[in-house]
């Protein structure tokens, strides 16, 4: 395998640091040495602390001329041997999806950073959304595996950037940290340890670039190591040979890039309970949302009420079994959001469980007082 | 193909080409550029977009090609060359993936003057997508969406590249092949961007549609339209209407003022 314990970039400690901040760290810790990027709204942090710490780490950081460049060097630099990252949100995230597709089907380990704000379109900039949950996986044509993480935390910003590129390292597929603006400018205390886990990705000479390892995830060559590579976005053969026009060649090729995430999902799905135990009514939630959530979901256990928690990590792919289960034992299901039900929907897909959205769309966050509101009515 | 240049092609693979095309001679022209500089084509990475000239490198070519999508090629090269400056980076796609969709990359690659090889291989029309109109069609042209003859100027690429501040800039045709040879191999021994607008007539998509029905006519056609630079100096401008005009437009000297 190709785990190897490092020493964290920054010194051991505790630092005050906002959640860009802590993705930006987070992906140096990670081995990223390529950046490139374009500035907007609530992301640019990233980018600029990048710009600074880069010098100090030797990568390599280029502002580009709008986000389908960014997200175009980045596939480019990931082909050279870089672990490489873009940060964005929503209209520059519309512009990158078929970058997107092109990284699925061409296997490229590539994170993006989405600092989700309030939409549609260019909505309000500086306000908090989280509708970019459907887009992530659905965003570009034809089906594809893409891994998204809804980190909660300072903390989880460095430790969930982290862990996105050990994930496409490990699985050769773009991984999305669909971050909240509210987590991207929350400031709070975040702590570095002295050595975490990296995976940096396989490789093994002369062997098929897009043939079916093991596992379905096949060894990656760098540009300039003679392997003679072809990398197209088209359909293609184990050696990146274009078939377009072979039934058998794309139907394996689809499949085996489905399977190596859905097959593996036990490995990728991260979540957690929140008193689920007993509870009769069991909030989903995820991202800065579980934050309110649990503060509510603690606020009604000291009165008594069955009420629990999971908190999803993991978004993409979805925690259907953990829902199935979910949904055999609670009464109720809860699932406060910032969009208009775009995980219920998900959820309602794997259980017949009584389901109750709740759609804020406002550009503010779900207050505490809000779902303690709703799960009295509820209960 | 040359017995030293044999080697450059990937063994097995069978030309998209159609008959008579002249992206046909371009592989061979650019191999031969890269022959006879000697280089190590395992130390290349030839990156491209969509469409026929696209596919010149790939899979043509026996190194690392990256086929990216539409108009993306220069970004795709960007990241590569940026994270690994020791592979020498050659871009190879057409008019309308360089220029319309993918014109924006262009410009500011140019900007930058990123230690790019850039060929533009101008059959001045969507080959691949069935004879469209691009942003290189000549004002009058024919083509499938332009029925009544092309109204809108096209591009002049290389004074548009050059002003954005490419280090070397040219523009050759395939019926100028030691010329152009020559031009690619500047282009590859420049540092910083450089540019090379090949013309490379389609008879298919262009010719047919224009009165002009087999390869060697078309390409007769646009033979005789090119003029040296030196030869198009002190000619009028009604003179030089329809012309095109070849040679070397920036040399590195570019950057010094």
């Amino acid at each position: 395998m190709a785990w190897k314990e490092v020493r964290s970039a920054l010194p051991a400690g505790n630092y005050y640091y906002s959640g860009n901040e802590a993705a930006a760290e987070g992906a140096i810790a990670a081995g990223c040495r390529y950046y490139a990027g374009y500035p907007i709204t609530p992301s640019s942090e990233i980018m600029e602390w990048i710009a600074v710490r880069f010098r100090e780490v030797g990568g390599v950081f280029i502002q580009m001329e709008d986000e389908i460049a960014s997200l175009s060097s980045v596939i480019g630099a990931s082909w050279a041997g870089a672990k490489a990252m873009t940060a964005t949100s929503g209209p520059g995230f519309s512009l990158m999806q078929e970058g997107i597709g092109y990284a699925a089907m061409t296997e490229t380990p590539i994170v993006i950073v989405d600092i989700q704000r309030a939409g549609p379109a260019t909505g309000q900039a500086t306000r908090v959304g989280g509708g970019d949950i459907m887009q992530a996986k659905w965003g570009s044509q034809g089906d594809y595996p893409v891994i998204a993480i809804s980190p909660w935390s300072v903390q989880e910003m460095y430790d969930q950037t982290i862990n996105a590129f050990n994930l496409a390292e490990r699985y050769r597929v773009p991984v999305i940290l669909l971050a909240e603006q509210a987590v991207g400018h929350l400031r709070e205390r975040m702590n570095v340890v002295e050595k975490i886990a990296i995976f940096n990705r396989r490789k093994e000479k002369g062997a098929a670039p897009f043939g079916a390892g093991d596992d379905g995830v096949p060894p990656m060559p760098a540009f300039g190591e003679g392997e003679k590579l072809l990398v197209t976005g088209s359909s293609h053969d184990d050696y990146g040979l274009r078939k377009v026009a072979d039934p058998l060649v794309q139907a394996r090729l689809t499949a085996r890039l489905h399977n190596k995430i859905v097959n593996n999902r036990e490995e990728i799905i991260q979540h957690e309970d929140y008193y689920a135990e007993d509870a009769d009514v069991i909030v989903i939630a995820y991202g800065f949302t579980a934050r309110s959530s649990l503060f509510a979901v603690e606020a009604m256990r000291r009165e008594g009420k069955r009420v629990g928690m999971i908190r999803l990590k993991t978004i993409w792919p979805f925690a259907d079994s953990l829902i199935r289960d979910v949904g055999s034992r609670a009464k109720k299901i809860f699932v406060p959001e910032m969009n208009r039900g775009q995980v219920a929907g998900e959820v309602m897909k794997y259980t017949c469980c009584d389901i109750i959205p709740y759609n804020q769309t406002d550009g503010e966050v779900i207050h505490p007082n809000t779902i303690m509101g709703e799960l009295r009515r509820l209960l | 193909m040359a017995g030293d240049m044999e080697e450059y092609l990937r063994p097995g693979v069978r030309t998209p080409f159609c008959p008579g095309c002249a992206d046909r001679i371009l592989v061979r022209l650019i191999l031969r550029a890269i022959a006879e500089l000697k280089i190590d084509i395992d130390r290349m990475l030839f990156v491209s977009g969509i469409g026929c000239a696209a596919w010149i490198p790939s899979p043509h070519f026996n190194a690392d090609t990256l086929h990216t999508l539409h108009g993306r090629a220069i970004a795709f090269a960007t990241g590569a060359k940026l994270f690994n400056p020791e592979l020498i980076t050659m871009v190879v796609s057409g008019d309308g993936d360089l220029a319309a969709i993918g014109g924006n990359h262009l410009i500011h690659a140019a900007r930058r003057n990123t230690d790019l090889t850039v060929i533009c291989v101008n059959n001045m029309v969507y080959g691949m997508t069935g004879g469209q109109v691009s942003p290189a069609t000549p004002m009058g042209i024919f083509t499938s969406t332009t029925v009544e003859g092309n109204r809108e100027r096209p591009f002049d690429l290389c004074k548009l590249v050059a002003a954005a501040g490419a280090e070397y800039v040219a523009r050759y045709s395939v019926s100028q092949p030691d010329t152009l040879v020559s031009s690619i191999k500047r282009g590859l021994e420049t540092p910083g961007f450089s540019f090379i607008e090949v013309i490379s007539p389609c008879h298919i998509q262009f010719g047919r549609r224009n009165r002009l029905d087999t390869a060697a006519e078309t390409l007769r056609f646009f033979a005789g339209k090119c003029l040296m630079k030196d030869e198009a100096e002190g000619l009028s401008p009604e003179e030089l209407r329809d012309k095109i005009i070849t040679g070397e437009f920036s040399n590195g000297r570019n950057q010094a003022d």
